[in-house]
């Protein structure tokens, strides 16, 4: 690949997600870990807002963390669509040059991200789940330039069953998408001002536009386990889809929620949003009961950051008893129902 | 039509991971397997040939074992089957694959590509956008319907809320999901073709209009600083006791946590 004059590119970019004008929870933990590798590396924090009539929007993202507001602002951008997105962001790119530019791992992003560093010919490390700045390679190689102040990307792979850090020395900008739920936001500070600079590149349709057709939103009644408090998961163990109302009332007694590992999805019992893990979602929530979870890594990798983990498995070699930090070794059936009426009484 | 599906072989993660005793992972010890999203990706190809009349060709990069992938897939009922495999191809990351096999796809007729989402063992799900994008077509992500209709496409695009119901011109490339479909099994006369079809073979001189300087391991812009098995957080406790015993103790916490 071409050498780049990598000192010309400044400043740490977050893809501002939103959809049906109102930003995504993403935007906000992006902004977060922005702010922290903009403070390491003293420069600012710039949200890229794209969309149709989404200006009111700058607000917020102040109040979050941003520094600047990058504002790409045009009717073909009201629905997503990869083209003209991928237009915009990579013309933001090549006009301001950022040393960073962060993308959620989201449906979104997994597709933007990728189309976008290839049109701007970078790196993109994917689906991150740990971002610092540092050197690389990260001890000294003797005849070998290290380089400082570097985005080192942390990221699972092999199904979270390896991690791997990865840098992008020689060409910029440094782009990741990012896992989300991981990333922390800050508590928002009211009355907070960016500097609002509207861009528009020109949009006119190409053979690589689309027509979108018809928009189907699923609205589903179950909530964002990503956003639960507390969690109550169901494996295999659990045995059937029906048996799965011992969870739900558990959950309704203690105000939780009830999600699941990959087993359960791939039985068909549960819906693939309530899916928990490398290949669902990351959750961390106050409380995560793992129930009939073995604890293959490929869930573990989902859930280990909660805070308390009270897993219950009648196998006391199952893998979920070295992350849990209160283990059962014990009948689910005869165990949960009894949990259930003692919360009853207690929790009113 | 013409139809090219993109498909990896790659390390089964799902039946567990092995181990070397150094802590590498032992690919020699796991399964090799078609990765499942790719699978599925096959599937909807051989589906439009059922439906439409179509050649199916399945194109792969990796190593020279990797040419079992195609055969299965010939096996399912894809027509022809490309390697493309050289010394100076290998340690790419997703920029040099998706560039290798954007030089390949150039010598190749094609109406529609298509790919899995991601790999089971990279979990990037950025080759295919990235293909895409190096030979200047339209890319559909997250296929879970897929119809052709003339020269168009009708695609189901799965979003975390919605779906978008999108029609494309073709060429273009589409991205699926395992949910897409289940794949059909391999047939008796299937692997009986499989076992006699010839697999064409390509070095790094049969890519087209492609840099040397954007190929292999000199050739991916991001560069593995560190690699590591998975370090679990330290056991806390684990108890057996009776039902009784064990809703006490769970209850004791939750209010020592003062969760309730």
């Amino acid at each position: 690949m071409t050498k780049m004059g990598l000192e010309e590119y400044k400043g740490v970019y977050v893809f501002a997600q939103q959809v049906d004008n109102k930003l995504s929870g993403i935007a906000f933990e992006l902004l977060g870990k922005a702010k922290e590798l903009a403070s390491d590396l003293d420069t600012d924090v710039t949200a890229v807002l794209i969309g149709s009539g989404v200006k009111g929007l700058t607000g917020q993202l102040a109040e979050y963390g941003a520094d600047k507001v990058i504002v790409v602002d045009d009717p073909e951008l009201k629905e997503y669509r990869t083209e003209p997105y991928a237009h915009a962001l990579s013309s933001v790119i090549n006009e301001y040059k950022p040393d960073i530019v962060l993308v959620g791992a989201t449906a979104i992003g997994r597709d933007l991200g990728p189309r976008v560093s290839a049109r701007v010919a970078t790196g993109l490390t994917a689906d991150c789940t740990v971002l610092e700045i540092g050197d690389f390679p990260l001890n000294p190689v003797p005849g070998k330039e290290q380089k400082h102040n570097q985005l080192l990307m942390t990221r699972p792979a092999f199904g979270g069953n390896t991690i791997a850090t990865i840098a992008c020395p020689d060409h910029r900008p440094q782009m990741a998408t990012v896992r989300p739920g991981v990333m922390q936001k800050i508590e928002p500070i009211a009355g907070a001002k960016a500097e609002v600079i509207e861009y528009n590149p020109g949009f006119t349709p190409n053979n690589k536009y689309v027509e979108i057709v018809e928009v189907v939103k699923e609205l589903s009644d179950t909530v964002d386990i990503m956003d639960a408090k507390i969690l109550v998961s169901g494996g295999r163990g659990v045995g059937s889809a029906e048996n799965f109302k011992i969870l739900q009332d558990l959950a309704d007694a203690i105000g939780g929620t009830v999600s699941c590992s990959r087993a359960v999805v791939d039985s068909g019992w549960m819906p693939k949003e309530l899916q928990v893990g490398q290949t669902g979602k990351t959750v961390r929530p106050n409380v995560y009961f793992a129930i009939g979870i073995s604890g293959a890594i490929q869930h573990t990798a989902g859930m280990e950051e909660s805070d308390i983990i009270i897993a219950i498995n009648k196998d006391s070699t199952a893998p979920i008893f070295e992350v849990a930090d209160y283990g059962i070794v014990g009948d689910l059936n005869k165990i949960v129902p009894k949990l259930t009426e003692e919360l009853k009484a207690v929790v009113k | 039509m013409k139809i090219v599906v993109c498909i990896k072989q790659v390390p089964d993660t799902k039946g567990g991971v092995k181990f070397n005793p150094d802590g590498t992972l032992d690919r020699g010890a796991m399964l090799a397997i078609m990765n499942p999203d790719d699978k599925a990706g096959l599937e909807a190809a051989l589906r439009i040939k059922d439906e439409c009349g179509a050649e199916v060709t399945v194109l792969t990069m990796g190593l020279p074992k990797a040419e079992e992938v195609l055969r299965e897939a010939i096996a399912m009922g894809a027509d022809k089957g490309i390697l493309v495999t050289d010394r100076v191809l290998g340690g790419a990351d997703t920029w040099a694959t998706s560039t290798t096999l954007a030089g390949a796809l150039r010598n190749i007729d094609y109406d529609l590509i298509i790919t899995g989402r991601q790999a089971i063992d990279g979990d990037t799900a950025q080759v295919g956008p990235q293909i895409s994008e190096h030979l200047d077509i339209p890319v559909i992500s997250y296929a879970k319907a897929i119809k052709v209709e003339g020269d168009h496409v009708v695609v189901e695009r799965q979003y975390d809320d919605r779906y978008h119901v999108i029609k494309a011109k073709m060429p273009c490339l589409i991205t699926a999901l395992s949910e897409l479909n289940e794949p059909r099994y391999m047939t008796p006369g299937g692997i009986f073709d499989a076992y006699d079809a010839e697999i064409t073979v390509w070095g790094r001189n049969d890519l087209k209009d492609v840099d040397d300087a954007n190929l292999g391991l000199a050739g991916s812009p991001t560069k593995i600083a560190k690699a590591s098995d998975k370090v679990r957080k330290g056991a806390g406790e684990v108890v057996e006791l009776d039902a009784d015993a064990s809703v006490s103790y769970i209850m004791g916490k939750l209010k020592e946590k003062h969760v309730i």
